[in-house]
């Protein structure tokens, strides 16, 4: 490829996904200064690597390296301390988590909704999440991604990314409804 | 299916990653079960409470000009890259590319350039007014027949990631025949049918957060009439070939009752 043509497909990368690339790292870092820092990374990375990307999906791909660069940031600051492994089996949904829903039956989440910090409250719900249930959640929510594409950006299977996704929304509901039970 | 199978695919019901057949079982069993239908019933409202609420951090430009200022150089030749850097500055070159996606890229990168945003939004009505053709051709006006609003606005909340507001509107002449979903920019959206004399009216509801502008516009083309306006965060596009004034009192009426 020649430079010039390189530049032009890096520009086109560029433009059109920053936004999403600095909604992810922004989200995983939680943190305006980090999340630039790690996206201004992810971008050198992305640049040196033009050549290889070859599929068709320059988001996906550009995100997975955001995700890649977040992760190699966390384990060189620490900032977190030491991340606890995550035991996917006693984090998968079970019957004790479906029935606390259906017993519930008249907790609204649109009722939730009508005070006037709803906002704050769900950002804050969604802040809370540890980093691999967020950052599915991000990427289904925010940045509309299927569960092939989220499966691709987080390198994990397919299974994994509905469990996560299942799991990440009890935690949220649950946080929610704690929230409202204290109002 | 019983309910704990039915119960453990709400996830993928709500994400629409469900093929038609296995969504449409799911359909049944809940119009049967309230218990079940409560559960998924929240669940799309949070999913609705995440995207409405969440906040999405844009890049600052300060962002885009440091990466710029950090790409290595060194790359190959130096001073041409530098320049080629810097040929990107006023933005309006990037239209250059041609390429759509640089173009899609360019509303949201400066949101200022009128006539990009004035032509993005004649594409879409194109769109609806296909969309409106189309239900006329295949006679595919309702997915859900009916002049109830409160059986209509939750079969569509149900399906889609909002809640479009809906009232018949039969005391003024326009009744509800019923609402169905359609495929719109790129996204599902909710099609609310209704009735003014002989004619078929289209009101297409979609979120759109980035409107380029709320105030109502005006498309006409082929003897049909498209009314745009934005509201709480939702784009309304309304579709007929009724005259643009009994449209707009259509849509007035329609805007003020909700």
């Amino acid at each position: 490829m020649n430079e010039q043509s390189r530049n032009e497909k890096f520009e086109r990368l560029f433009v059109a996904h920053l936004d999403a690339a600095h909604d992810l790292a922004r989200w995983l870092t939680r943190d305006e200064r980090n999340a630039e820092d790690v996206v201004q990374e992810a971008y050198l990375r992305a640049f040196k690597f033009l050549d290889s990307f070859r599929g068709d999906n320059a988001r996906v791909w550009l995100l997975a390296i955001v995700r890649n660069t977040y992760y190699t940031w966390l384990r060189k600051n620490q900032v977190h301390g030491l991340s606890v492994p995550l035991d996917e089996e006693t984090m998968s949904a079970d019957d004790s988590d479906l029935s606390y829903a259906g017993n519930e039956a008249s907790y609204s989440v649109d009722a939730l909704l009508h005070q006037k910090d709803a906002k704050r409250l769900i950002n804050r719900a969604l802040e809370q999440l540890p980093d691999e249930f967020r950052e599915v959640v991000v990427l289904r929510e925010l940045e509309d991604l299927s569960y092939k594409e989220i499966a691709a950006v987080a390198d994990i299977p397919l299974g994994t990314v509905m469990s996560r996704l299942a799991r990440a929304r009890k935690l949220l509901l649950q946080h929610l409804q704690h929230v409202r039970q204290e109002a | 299916m019983d309910c704990s199978t039915i119960r453990q695919q709400v996830d993928a019901y709500v994400d629409r990653e469900l093929d038609v057949a296995r969504a449409a079982a799911i359909d049944r069993h809940l119009a049967s079960c309230e218990a079940c239908d409560a559960i998924f019933s929240r669940q799309a409202q949070l999913r609705r409470a995440l995207r409405e609420h969440v906040t999405y951090h844009d890049a600052s430009p300060a962002l885009a000009a440091r990466i710029r200022a950090r790409l290595p150089a060194a790359h190959a030749t130096p001073a041409q890259s530098r320049r080629r850097w810097g040929a990107f500055l006023p933005r309006l070159q990037w239209l250059q590319f041609g390429a759509a996606v640089a173009a899609t890229a360019l509303l949201s990168w400066t949101a200022g350039v009128q006539y990009a945003s004035l032509s993005e939004d004649e594409l879409v009505a194109g769109q609806v007014m296909a969309g409106h053709a189309r239900s006329l051709l295949t006679s595919h006006v309702t997915d859900v027949a009916t002049s109830d609003q409160h059986t209509v606005k939750p079969w569509l909340s149900r399906k889609l990631d909002f809640s479009p507001p809906v009232t018949d509107l039969t005391p003024v002449g326009f009744p509800l025949l019923g609402g169905r979903l359609d495929y719109l920019d790129g996204r599902p959206v909710a099609a609310l049918a209704y009735q003014h004399r002989q004619h078929l009216i289209n009101l297409f509801v979609w979120p759109d957060h980035k409107a380029s502008s709320a105030a109502t516009q005006t498309f006409s083309k082929d003897g049909y009439n498209v009314l745009r306006w934005t509201e709480g965060g939702l784009a309304f596009w309304a579709v007929s070939d009724l005259n643009a004034g009994e449209l707009k009192d259509f849509a007035q009426a329609y805007a003020s009752a909700k």
